[in-house]
Parts: structure tokens; sequence; C-alpha cells
């Protein structure tokens, strides 16, 4: 069986600042992740292989340095990485970015497809549901759980707002998962050393056999008419004092408010 | 793609409990300010309810503002599944040409919304948190949609001016619904759909509860909140909090790291929270943090880097180590409560 993971690399966002002179997010320096949704999704992937003796694969679309990211998911078991990456492809939107995903994974053989949920640079949810739909399958979303995996279907638990829906499907389907489905496992040792030593493939705009008019910038039918960062006011009272008297000083905060009875 | 065929604005009502959600209610009330703001295009208010229904809940989308309701009515229609949805609103759209459609961002409306849109081969914006029609034409129907990136440290405003119709998700809790009217005059179109023939690979095969989360932060006077600088030690938190009757709050990296449960989360993708006091501890102060603690009435911070933006808020700052910090706390506040007199 085949296991298709798509991971993005993104920016850190929690390490993201604003620069408060200029009104702009500081961008050097942040570091780049594997979204987490995506992550946990490739350790759900591991565990089902474990099981079932699937083959995982790992899929992204960006820049050239993703194929640092597809390194450390070899570390840590994924069996193939491939890397979508040319110009032509830069600046999709969600629908661009579906097409060229679906064009690709429709040249090889798949039973599952696991998303990340969303994106922490984006948040849209969209690009696992519409990937689905590019490729004619059917789709579960916010998955917390895979209750059970066989060559013919998925059972899984989605997490709604105050419920869990148990659901199955028949496959090939695409999940697409929460961040608490699994705790990613470390890169092994071993793994990290061949990680290095891997090809990995590079596929580009003329190893797709698709429209140039529904992809990247161009193709996309949503565009950013602005940007803008929000406003951060001053109020600052800043004291560098030992620990001790940091304690000191909160707690004479608190017992000030009386919030601390005997 | 004839743009100008298409027309008014729809709204997805998503049924919950035998009524319509809350957030379907807040997308009404918006799209009947939209029209309101722009009334060279004369568009309606259209609400689109999928299932099996009581009359009480169809009348109610007029009631909150909609001009028209089109039902999409079969008895056998009793839950939500991806495929039959799309399938009957790609039909909707071939017929109706809707300009404008509105979803709630719900669990529900996140799984429908990219599928529908990637059918009709739409764009879809995420999450949107401010609607408007262009402020540069009076009279122009384009949308421009505004919405967060960046875990909220940075926000876009995103315009679909090739495809139709123009597709929107928006953010539950952020519109402002409009006062019930049962005077308020609508129609209703109930179409008896078909369904038999659509193929739904999807089997529903139990709904189980969700455990009552454990804390609900924002019901709490003291938050204690931990970032990622104090790492997988929450523990430290956890005791301090105890000792000074606070909740503990997290900040989503801490939780992305799986440090702490999401139900702990403060910020723009977690809870917003404005309790009395609010103690950040090594947490950096990303916006998408700040969004959801700022309102809080006395805010201390506790950072080991003395240009940490979480500084930029807090009424009081102290630059230290809060692991270090915080097990002294909660020794003056032991011996405060063990005094003799």
């Amino acid at each position: 069986m085949n296991i298709l993971v798509l991971l993005k690399q993104v920016p850190d966002t929690t390490e993201m600042q604003i620069d408060k002179e200029k009104g702009t997010l500081i961008r050097e320096g942040v570091p780049t992740i594997t979204n987490p949704d995506d992550l946990a999704g490739l350790e759900m992937a591991l565990r089902l292989k474990e099981k079932t003796g699937a083959k995982v694969t790992c899929i992204t679309m960006g820049p050239p340095q993703a194929k640092n990211m597809l390194r450390e998911l070899f570390a840590m078991g994924a069996d193939d990485g491939i890397l979508i990456s040319d110009r032509a492809f830069a600046g999709a939107d969600t629908w661009a970015t579906s097409n060229t995903l679906a064009a690709f994974i429709k040249q090889i053989p798949y039973d599952l497809i696991i998303a990340g949920r969303q994106a922490i640079d984006g948040d849209t949810a969209q690009v696992g549901p519409q990937t689905a739909e590019k490729l004619g399958i059917p789709q579960i979303t916010y998955v917390d759980d895979v209750i059970e995996f066989s060559d013919k279907k998925i059972v899984v638990k989605k997490a709604l707002e105050n419920t869990y829906e148990v659901l199955e499907c028949e496959l090939p389907c695409v999940i697409t998962t929460l961040s608490t489905i699994a705790k990613p496992r470390y890169m092994r040792v071993r793994g990290i050393s061949h990680a290095f030593e891997r090809d990995i493939r590079t596929v580009g705009f003329d190893d797709l056999n698709i429209d140039p008019s529904i992809i990247g910038l161009k193709g996309s039918p949503t565009k950013v008419k602005k940007t803008f960062t929000k406003e951060v006011h001053q109020n600052l009272d800043v004291l560098h004092l030992d620990g001790k008297a940091s304690a000191r000083k909160v707690a004479e905060i608190l017992l000030d408010m009386n919030f601390i009875g005997k | 793609m004839n743009i100008a065929e298409y027309k008014d604005i729809y709204v997805f009502c998503e049924e919950r409990d035998g009524k319509i959600y809350d957030s379907s209610l807040e997308l009404l009330g918006e799209a009947v300010r939209l029209v309101k703001d722009r009334p060279s295009i004369n568009y309606k208010v259209v609400a689109i309810i999928i299932g099996n229904y009581s009359d009480e809940l169809i009348d109610s989308a007029g009631h909150y503002g909609a001009d028209h309701v089109i039902y999409l009515h079969n008895d056998k229609l009793n839950h939500y599944s991806t495929e039959i949805y799309t399938s009957l609103l790609m039909d909707l759209i071939k017929q109706d040409k809707p300009d404008i459609i509105l979803i709630p961002a719900t669990v529900m409306g996140r799984d429908l919304a990219p599928r529908l849109a990637a059918r009709c081969d739409t764009g879809l914006t995420a999450d949107a948190t401010k609607l408007a029609f262009d402020p540069e034409n009076e009279d122009s129907p384009l949308l421009y949609v505004t919405r967060p990136a960046f875990g909220g440290n940075l926000f876009g405003t995103i315009i679909n001016e090739t495809k139709r119709p123009q597709m929107t998700t928006i953010r539950p809790g952020v519109m402002e619904r409009i006062k019930k009217d049962k005077s308020r005059k609508f129609t209703i179109d109930k179409r008896e759909v078909e369904i038999d023939e659509i193929k739904d690979s999807v089997k529903l095969l139990d709904i189980l509860k969700r455990e009552v989360m454990a804390v609900d932060i924002t019901k709490a006077d003291i938050i204690l909140s931990g970032g990622r600088g104090v790492g997988d030690n929450f523990d430290v938190l956890r005791e301090c909090a105890e000792m000074i009757g606070a909740v503990v709050g997290a900040s989503r990296g801490a939780v992305d790291k799986g440090f702490i449960d999401k139900d702990h989360q403060v910020g723009q993708t977690g809870k917003t929270v404005r309790p009395k006091v609010y103690i950040a501890c090594g947490i950096s102060g990303a916006v998408q943090h700040l969004a959801g603690m700022e309102k809080s009435d006395y805010i201390i911070a506790i950072n080991k880097d003395p240009d940490a933006a979480i500084f930029s808020v807090a009424n009081i700052g102290l630059v230290g180590d809060a692991l270090e910090i915080l097990p002294l706390l909660t020794e003056e506040i032991k011996l405060y409560r063990e005094r003799p007199f």
C-alpha cells in the first residue's frame, strides 16, 4: 500500500515579531519548521506503516530549500520524498496549489493521502479538501485518530466543535489531520546519516501535464490586494531584578489586589 | 464566464440542535449590512438551507435578515455529507448564479467550502474577519475580504476579479447578527432534491461526546500563562497557579510543541481572555498571542529577553527566568498563607 503525506515548510509564526517603527513583520532570522499538523500526519502515516508495511512518500511544494525539510522527514522514517518546485508554481493560492499537487499525484500510485489540516502561515485548511476534489476522491477533515486501516477502507475519529464522529471511508481518500493526532517522533541517528545521501526527486513544470493558466500566481483566482500589520501600543515598565525580588514584586501585586486570602 | 450574470449574496445556513447556528445568523446580519452599504447594485440576501427541518427553522432565516430562502429538502437528508452537500450546491450555483457565497468557518464550513470552490473552479478566501465592497468604485460588487495570516501577525485583503461566485468562509463570533424581527418580509423557495444518485463514500458509524473541557480559561480571574520559554516545565506553572489561585494558560508555541493541551491556548487561534491579572511567562509576544490577551485588566510579563514584544502590552515587565521566579513566588505566597497572624 502507498501512503502519501503532503507537508509544507513554513516560517515559525510563533517567533515572528513586529518592527514597531516600520509597522512590518520582521522576517529575517525567523526559523522554518515543518508545519505541525503535517508533521503529526506524517507520524500517523509512519505508525500505519509499522502496522501494515505501507510505503510512506512525503510530498512538498515549495522553494528548493524545502529539500532540507524532506531530509529531516527521511530521518524520521519516510521512505521517499518529492519536491514539487518551479518558478511557474510560485505565488499560487490554494486552488492553483491543489491543481499542481493533483497533477503530480495522478502520476503515482496511492491508497491514502494524509495532509495536515492547515498550515500555520496561511491557516486556510483548504489545500487538503481541494486536492481531494481535483483527484475526484473523498475526504475526511479534522481527523483526530485512525481507528482502523486496511487495504480497502479507513475508519477515523473526526473532531467537531462539541462532538466526535466516527467515520468510515473506502480507499483511496484524503484525510486531514490535527496536530493532536500523534506526537511526532524524533529523527533517528542512523536515519540522519542516510538522509543526507538520499536523492530527492524534484518535479518541475515540464514534468507535469498541466495547463499553465491554472497554476502559480497568474492562475490563482484570489489575489492579495494589500497587506498590513496590526498596531501594537507601547506602555512600559520593565524591571531588571534578581529572581527573589521579581517573585516578591509579583506577590505584592497579587496581595495588593486582594487575590491572596489566608 | 459572464460575471455580470451573477447576482446577490448567498449565505449557507448550518443547522445545530434544531436551529440555524449562531455563526450563520452572524453572516445573514453581515450580508444585510453589505447590501445596505451598496444600494446601487440592488442585491438580495439569500439563505441556503439543506436538509430536513421544521418550518420554524426555515422562517428564522427570514427573521434574521434573508430576503429569500432557498430550502433544498429531502426527507433522508438528516446528516451533513461532504459529497451530497457539494453536489447539491454545485447544481444550485449553476442554476441560480450567486455572485457571493458566505460560509461560516466552522468545522463543517471548512470541510464544505474548499471542496465546493474547487468543484466550481472559483477562488475561496478562508476565515475572513472583515468584508466590504470595492471602496474605489461605487457600483462594483467586488468583495474586499480581509483576513489574518501568519498567526495573526499580518492581515491581507483578498479579491477575486476573474471567477464567480466570490466565495469566503468567515470566522465565527466576528460579525454581528441583526435583531430577530418576525415582521420582516421574505420569500421561501422549497425544492425537493434527489440524493440517491449521489455517491457518498463516507459512512457515519457513530457520534461520540467530547469530554467536557477540564478548564475554562475564559472565566478565570488570574491566568498564569506559559510559552515556549518555559519548555516542557508546565508543572512549575501548575504548582504556582494552584498556590495563587490561577488557571494555567499557554501560547500557541507551547501547545504546538505538545507541552500542554489546546484547551489552555490563548490567542488568535486559541481563546480570547480578559482576566483581572494575566501573567505571561516565557512568552515572546507574537501578535497571534497578544490578540487573545491584550484586553486583560493587568498584565505581568516575565521574559529573559528585555526586547520581547510581550513587554509592549504589559503593565509591568520583569526581565528574568520564569522557571526561577515562579517557584520563588510559590514559596512567597506559601509563607504568606502560613503566617501566624
